[in-house]
């Protein structure tokens, strides 16, 4: 006879397992059901075409993703390039360096810019960075811009993912064994050499992950983009040119354009590019990471 | 040996100047925030349904959007609430320790919780659609729900993960089964679980994408979950894209109180985290 207990616990346990199996399907439910939604563009247009292609005339039927997708690129390369130094150094100097007492001083200040929601990043890139860009920075190179640009939304979106790549690398440097960076101090060797030849050089792969993850999150921000970068359907040709992220692209329109079919499906096309794009970012950094982690566990 | 503590000092000196321009930018943006949106704050702003003429300038105050932001979180949060507590206790002690499935399923998390947030709206509400359900706090509360169930579940497995086996292993030990272990075990875990509730909440009040098309927006408290219902960033977004100055103003209040509430919410976690701390040792 099985009692009350055995049973609770049989049942608690599949539906454990239902939740799982569940976690794991969602992930699918969303490529798939993202994918059918873009199908019917896809056959409509080749995706060499929708890829390369700069005519979007989304009433003529015409669906050239490539402005968008060189907006993306181009704002998260920008973020990056300001990011990387920033959360490196940082990364070193609160791993290396500080006192715990910074540390624990340097821990709300991270978690809380990694919390600011990114209607309030917009706010401020709006009201700082927008203006400083036409009146300041942007009249010594072109001879106008209105501020809403490129320049704004890589800014932007780099005090946004600086957070992630502190807080990632900060992980990835606390994997490096202790005795690796005695040894190195003990030998003569001063903080900055054993930052560059032992910690940096042993961390590589993790910084190279932190980036990816960081790029990959770029590429999906919304709002605080859209409300900086101007959202001009063209290519831009430099960081004074406004531009028009995928994500910023799909915001703007979608809702909207229920009663054409082929447009939907264009934005879902979009959607699935971005989905696409960010898993295969986001996987290979996390697997990267994980064997960091793993390592450090064993040693 | 001089150049090398030369270059000792210099890196010292550009390593704590980033430190501090990361720290000036933090203060830099909640400082904006507060000097532009503070003189517009008021007590009927937080208090008031838009009155008539509110998007030209007019009286009225944004406690729809407040109301509804918060519907939208408590009712998402159940959601997630409701799938991440068993889940994380599944992987954290129903499996076996570093198992192929478990790993499979922080994996899965992993990816989830690096969606962008408009991927997860795109498709909520093509879901909707296909469901047949109008943009409605029901839509909101599904969208916003499935944005921050792999959040909550991350950070909660990331606490979960450091609690010392010798409790589980004691409840074991005694007979308990694994239902009745994770029962006790989840005591234990209480302020680790408020942290991740309140890291998911702050992240999902903020976010903007997620209900933009799923929630709708309206000038009413929604009474019913098939009503639309108004959020907070969409208010300040909205708000700004106005061109009446007095409702741009408008939006940089509401963006201090969105602020205060991510603030609020911020410290808290940091609080009940420190205290799973002391209770681990």
């Amino acid at each position: 006879m099985r009692s009350l207990r055995t049973v609770k616990e049989r049942i608690a346990r599949h539906f454990m397992l239902g939740i799982a199996i569940f976690t794991i399907l969602f992930l699918l439910v969303i490529g798939l059901s993202l994918f059918f939604k873009a199908l019917p563009v896809m056959k409509e247009k080749s995706l060499f075409v929708l890829l390369t292609s700069a005519n979007w005339k989304p009433f003529k039927g015409e669906f050239g993703f490539l402005p968008y997708i060189i907006s993306t690129f181009y704002v998260s390369l920008i973020a990056i390039i300001i990011a990387l130094p920033f959360s490196l150094l940082t990364g070193i100097y609160l791993n290396s360096y500080a006192s715990r007492k910074v540390r624990r001083f340097f821990e709300p200040v991270v978690d809380l810019l990694s919390g600011i929601p990114p209607v309030i990043y917009g706010v401020w890139g709006t009201l700082s960075i927008v203006p400083l860009i036409s009146n300041k920075i942007a009249p010594r190179f072109v001879e106008f811009s209105s501020g809403y640009t490129v320049l704004a939304g890589g800014v932007v979106l780099a005090v946004m993912i600086i957070p992630l790549m502190v807080s990632i690398m900060l992980e990835v440097f606390r994997s490096i064994p202790r005795e690796m960076t005695d040894a190195s101090l003990s030998m003569g060797a001063t903080r900055w050499q054993t930052v560059k030849k032992v910690i940096l050089r042993r961390s590589l792969p993790g910084i190279i992950a932190a980036t990816v993850l960081a790029l990959s999150r770029a590429f999906g921000e919304t709002m605080a983009v859209l409300m900086v970068c101007g959202n001009s359907p063209l290519i831009p040709h430099s960081i004074f040119d406004a531009c028009y992220p995928l994500p910023a692209l799909i915001a703007n329109n979608y809702g909207e354009m229920l009663s054409m079919p082929d447009y939907e499906s264009a934005l879902m096309f979009s959607a699935f590019l971005l989905f696409i794009i960010v898993i295969l970012f986001n996987g290979l950094s996390r697997i990267t990471l994980n064997q960091i982690e793993k390592r450090f566990q064993l040693s | 040996m001089r150049i090398i503590e030369y270059e000792e000092k210099v890196f010292k000196v550009i390593m704590i100047g980033a430190a501090m321009i990361i720290l000036g930018v933090l203060l830099y943006i909640i400082g904006t925030v507060f000097f532009k949106g503070l003189p517009s704050l008021s007590w009927d702003m937080i208090t008031k349904l838009p009155g008539g003429g509110f998007y030209l300038g007019k009286e009225g105050g944004i406690v729809n959007a407040i109301v509804g932001s918060i519907y939208i979180i408590i009712g998402s949060l159940v959601i997630s609430l409701i799938l991440s507590v068993p889940l994380v206790m599944y992987i954290n002690f129903f499996l076996a320790r570093d198992s192929m499935f478990s790993n499979i399923i922080r994996f899965a998390l992993d990816i989830l919780f690096g969606i962008p947030s408009i991927v997860y709206g795109a498709f909520g509400f093509a879901l909707m659609v296909y469901l047949g359900i109008r943009a409605s706090l029901f839509g909101g509360i599904i969208t916003v729900g499935m944005l921050i169930m792999p959040i909550m579940m991350r950070s909660f497995d990331e606490v979960t993960r450091l609690l010392p086996r010798d409790l589980p292993d004691a409840l074991l030990s005694l007979g308990a089964t694994k239902y009745e272990m994770s029962k006790v075990i989840l005591r234990q875990l209480m302020p680790g679980l408020v942290s991740a509730i309140l890291l998911a909440v702050g992240r999902g009040i903020g976010d903007a994408a997620t209900v933009l098309f799923t929630a709708g927006y309206t000038d009413n408290i929604p009474v019913s979950l098939n009503q639309p219902a108004a959020t907070l960033p969409l208010a300040i977004f909205f708000q700004l894209g106005s061109p009446v100055a007095e409702v741009q103003n408008r939006a940089y209040a509401s963006a201090v109180v969105l602020t205060v509430m991510i603030l609020i919410l911020s410290f808290s976690a940091r609080y009940f985290s420190s205290k799973f701390s002391k209770n681990k040792i």
